[in-house]
């Protein structure tokens, strides 16, 4: 694969369609500055400030968009809250649609067969595939990315972090806790 | 179309086998592949559901043997040809042989990098008030456009209630085949497990699809 994009790359660059440079920079920027510990910080927002919760709640775009610090992000956030009632757990079942903007490019299993085929039909084998198990009784809501709207799980802000800054509070939230297929970690395991 | 990469409610794939510490490339290429389609999509080349379509369209066996990247760099290269942009002698040469079509929005340079970093909006005005409402009971059409369609198969018939009206937006079945954005209210739509999975399904199961206003019916 290597040589065969490598030789894509030097026809669109001698043909001025690209710079190599530009490109350079797109990468750095999903390496480097775009991931998770922006959604972290977002959720850790929301587990301290219950105005800001309620504005994310809302309209997830515009309440992101507030904040400074975190990469920039476009339409169609919505942000979607767990309960000890109900879990939510995002998949996109038709190609790989993520909040790139909150949490970065996808990892491979979000975007392979095995998590697609079957997080709409058997959500608790998938959360069992992570190590998560949940009470029988709790309802599990599955969002399929089937549009351009991108989902945002809140997680539930663990027990015994009463006190925490916000940056500490974003320690403790995972990526695969907001996408779903995780909790956020115990004060313990962080 | 009815393609292997709609994948909802398919058996046989296996486990989720999750990577701890995944790196954000497992190659150098995967991020020029990224980079490139990125880069072309943002100099008007294609737009996002011409990008997905291509890669709905590779051979089946293809799909589902090749790596994510790999799937990408392959439907690029079918855009890039069928558009025009590059021709498939110089894809078997490796180097440019012909002059370039011009790009719609001109050469991606260091200057348009940030206007890819912020996700842009698929809103547009509304053609008509939406048909639905929030709480409406909405059967999923039995349709099977052999075209681009973001309608999955596993909901097609089933009746789901209205839950969120999201606005109108670029509709992708249309747009993908360079027939214009035709914008189309787009509803979340939440499905009873039962409903889609039958009586042996899990009862605490919801789950929700957007969908654009054509793909609904009223549910009597």
């Amino acid at each position: 694969m290597q040589l065969r994009v490598r030789a894509l790359e030097t026809i669109l660059t001698e043909k001025g369609y690209v710079d190599p440079a530009a490109l350079d920079a797109i990468i750095e920027a999903y390496e480097t500055k775009i991931g998770p510990h922006n959604g972290a910080r977002v959720v850790a927002k929301a587990w301290s400030d219950p105005e800001f919760k309620k504005e994310l709640l809302a309209d997830g775009s515009k309440a992101v968009a507030k904040l400074g610090h975190v990469s920039r992000v476009g339409d169609h956030l919505v942000a979607v809250e767990n309960t000890p009632k109900l879990h939510n757990m995002v998949v996109c079942t038709l190609c790989s649609c993520y909040p790139w903007e909150v949490l970065g490019l996808p990892p491979v299993w979000y975007k392979a067969a095995p998590y697609r085929s079957r997080a709409v039909k058997d959500p608790r084998g998938v959360l069992g595939d992570f190590g998560v198990k949940l009470p029988a009784d709790t309802e599990i809501r599955v969002w399929d990315s089937t549009a351009e709207t991108r989902f945002l799980v809140l997680p539930m802000r663990p027990a015994g972090t009463d006190g925490w800054s916000e940056e500490k509070l974003a320690t403790l939230v995972t990526r695969d806790s907001m996408i779903g297929t995780g909790l956020a970690k115990n004060p313990g395991d962080a | 179309m009815d393609g292997v990469h709609d994948m909802g409610g398919m058996d046989g794939f296996g486990k989720v086998e999750p990577e701890p510490n995944e790196p954000v490339f497992h190659a150098a290429w995967e991020a020029r592949v990224m980079a490139m389609n990125r880069a072309m999509g943002a100099g008007g080349a294609w737009n996002i559901d011409m990008s997905r379509f291509a890669r709905e369209t590779l051979p089946p066996h293809i799909y589902l043997s090749s790596s994510y990247y790999k799937k990408w760099q392959l439907g690029m290269e079918r855009n890039l040809v069928e558009r025009g942009y590059v021709g498939a002698d110089e894809l078997a040469a490796g180097r440019a042989l012909h002059p370039a079509k011009p790009l719609k929005r001109g050469k991606f340079t260091l200057e348009s990098v940030a206007r890819v970093m912020t996700r842009g909006s698929f809103a547009r005005p509304a053609q008509a008030p939406a048909r639905f409402k929030v709480g409406d009971r909405v059967r999923a059409k039995n349709i099977h456009p052999a075209t681009h369609t973001r309608l999955p198969r596993y909901v097609r018939g089933h009746v789901g209630l209205i839950e969120r009206i999201q606005g109108c937006h670029v509709f992708p079945d249309t747009v993908a085949l360079e027939q214009g954005e035709d914008p189309q209210w787009l509803y979340t739509v939440v499905f009873d497990g039962r409903e889609l999975w039958g009586d042996d399904g899990d009862p605490t199961l919801k789950v929700s699809i957007e969908a654009f206003e054509p793909y609904l019916e009223l549910a009597s």
